[in-house]
């Protein structure tokens, strides 16, 4: 039987505003488990941001309880939501998010620098990925000579660096053109075929349709919840 | 620790990405750094120099003054007295702490050589006094007991009165007048240069006690000094010494209690050391107000910090969410001020110590460049780094990371 990778029970989360309390998220039950490969989709305001931090470990809920990979997450201080993130989780974002000082090879290294792994460990792992996403002879450029694309590639291969059990795509192909996307969403496609957990939030119907699984939240809470229907 | 490595080279990276920030917010350093020095050199060379003076003196030295006496309502004024003795002396000499005890007499009085004459300091003395003051005879010999003993008209004179006298002549040999006198010159002493008072102590003339009293001076009691010159054995034994010169005088003198002192004492010292105390205390201010200079240079690296960590939120961001926890990202720019700390102590050490080599080179200022003032230099960079790294890196440190990243 395989561990789920997210468990979410009567996940909520509030503000307090000037306004009186506002609540981004209802109580959410959500289950995904290890292999899977869903998209979070829903409108600007729906709670998919939202849940997407509560997932990435970047925030607290107010209520409910998540399990990330068996461990209990509500309740951990930040230094082990940061260890978290660093070992459980790999990020992807919109906006790539490399650093621009540093050359491939040590964007994609940088989270085993907080891991704490040493520098040839860090080099070959490196290495290794960037070869796996078709960067490999980039390795010694800074991310502006590369295109968008291919940060994001690079952006992909700092997610998996530290083996994590999770992969979280915030809109990872909003900044790229159609033809870009689809090579992205086939890099997506290869790793979870490797069995990767993936977790996509997008707001474009066509994107969405690259996931197995596909999870619509309006107003804050899940609307619906169904498989892709394999039509090709 | 496995992270301090790459976070050397990150710090090292952030700096060269914006070089000519990096070099101005240094700049303060340098010149903090760079005045500590200065004023820290220009302030301990002063102090040397002062101490350099006070050991010409000679060290751990008092005198003891006779006492006054009145003849017809006149007061004669310390040392006028008739009531030190040769004998105190000879009696002082036996105390233990003393090392020498000189008995002296002295007045001004005008020499002649040939068509040449000068005025200057006669001091009638025994061997004692050379040996207290550490005054060597560089041309000739010093006179010796036996001399003192048999009152013979020798004298040793001092650099100044030398080059006024004798001019070009080497003047050991050669016969002068003192008063009416006749005195052959047996030696010339080493340059001992001005006091702390400004006086030439080069100008003098030194002969025998004993041919002083009945040949320069005259004195109604054969025997009496007006001072003697004593010598202790140490810094620290001296007030215990000068008590017990004390007391040994008023038994000698048959003084009752409840009576006042027939002499008086002086510790010479003690005047050289308020004079070096002084210098001190003006090479702490002149180091204090150079530290201002630092401490302005301290608060351009916090400035420039929080730019930095304001320009970088969303680097913050995403290294948080790739895992840094928040001690890694208060370490890293902890790191970044220490280092531009550092380096602008590094610049400013090396800017100070040529500038005072540089005064030392033009203006003959005595300059002294320590290892603790280098070291000194070095522990108040890492402190103004870390003092004013602080706040901006921990500020860094609490970013929300979901603000972070989404901060443009």
């Amino acid at each position: 039987m395989t561990q789920a990778v997210i468990r979410v029970l009567g996940l909520g989360k509030s503000y307090v505003t000037a306004a009186g309390d506002f609540t981004a998220l209802h109580s959410v039950d959500l289950t995904v488990e290890s292999g899977e490969y869903i998209a979070i989709m829903g409108p600007s305001g729906s709670g998919k941001s939202t849940f997407m931090n509560l997932l990435g470990c970047l925030d607290t809920p107010t209520r409910g309880d998540y399990f990330l990979a068996g461990e209990r997450v509500a309740g951990l201080d930040g230094d082990a939501l940061a260890r978290l993130r660093n070992r459980t989780l790999g990020f992807v974002f919109q906006g790539f998010n490399l650093l621009p000082r540093m050359s491939l090879q040590d964007n994609v290294a940088l989270p085993l620098v907080y891991a704490g792994v040493d520098q040839p460990t860090r080099r070959a792992k490196a290495r290794v990925l960037l070869e796996r996403v078709g960067l490999g002879r980039y390795a010694e450029s800074l991310p502006n000579r590369i295109s968008g694309g291919q940060q994001q590639r690079v952006a992909i291969a700092r997610a998996l660096v530290n083996d994590p059990s999770l992969i979280l795509a915030d809109e990872p192909t909003g900044n790229l053109d159609s033809h870009t996307s689809e090579d992205i969403m086939a890099l997506f496609g290869e790793l979870n075929a490797a069995g990767i957990t993936i977790v996509l939030v997008t707001h474009e119907p066509d994107i969405a349709e690259h996931a197995k699984r596909q999870v619509r939240f309006l107003d804050g809470r899940i609307v619906d919840d169904r498989l892709t229907e394999v039509v090709r | 620790m496995t992270l301090i490595r790459p976070m050397f080279h990150e710090a090292w990276l952030a700096m060269g990405a914006n070089r000519l920030r990096s070099a101005l917010t240094m700049l303060g350093m340098v010149i903090g750094v760079g005045a500590v020095v200065i004023m820290l050199a220009i302030g301990q060379g002063a102090q040397y120099a002062v101490q350099q003076t006070i050991s010409t003196m000679g060290s751990n030295l008092f005198i003891v003054l006779a006492g006054s006496f009145t003849a017809s309502g006149v007061r004669s004024g310390s040392g006028g007295g008739p009531t030190l003795t040769v004998g105190d002396s000879d009696a002082i000499a036996e105390l233990d702490g003393v090392v020498a005890s000189a008995p002296t007499h002295m007045g001004s009085r005008q020499l002649v050589y040939g068509a040449q004459n000068w005025s200057t300091q006669v001091i009638g003395t025994t061997p004692d006094y050379l040996e207290a003051r550490a005054w060597n005879v560089v041309n000739g010999a010093g006179f010796g007991d036996s001399d003192v003993r048999s009152a013979t008209r020798v004298a040793v004179i001092g650099k100044t009165v030398a080059e006024n006298l004798f001019g070009d002549e080497d003047p050991v040999g050669k016969t002068m007048r003192i008063q009416q006198s006749p005195f052959i010159v047996i030696g010339v002493l080493g340059p001992k240069g001005q006091n702390l008072d400004g006086r030439d102590q080069d100008d003098t003339v030194i002969i025998p006690l004993s041919t002083a009293q009945r040949k320069v001076f005259g004195t109604p009691f054969l025997g009496s000094v007006r001072m003697i010159m004593v010598q202790a054995a140490s810094a620290d034994g001296m007030d215990r010494t000068m008590a017990s010169v004390s007391s040994l005088l008023r038994q000698r003198h048959r003084l009752r209690d409840g009576m006042p002192d027939d002499f008086f004492m002086r510790n010479l010292s003690a005047a050289a050391e308020s004079e070096a105390e002084t210098t001190r205390t003006m090479s702490i201010l002149l180091g204090a107000i150079a530290s201002i200079s630092l401490l302005v240079g301290g608060i351009g690296i916090m400035n420039i910090m929080l730019v930095s960590v304001t320009e970088r939120t969303r680097e913050i961001g995403i290294r948080m969410a790739i895992g840094a926890r928040q001690q890694d990202i208060l370490t890293q720019f902890l790191l970044e001020a220490v280092m531009i700390s550092f380096a602008g102590c590094l610049l400013g050490l090396i800017l100070g110590v040529g500038i005072a080599l540089a005064i030392n080179a033009f203006t003959g200022m005595v300059v002294v460049i320590s290892g603790s003032a280098a070291l000194l230099a070095f522990a108040v960079a890492a402190f103004v780094g870390i003092f004013f790294g602080w706040y901006p890196a921990r500020k860094a440190a609490r970013l929300d990371p979901i603000e972070a990243l989404r901060y443009q």
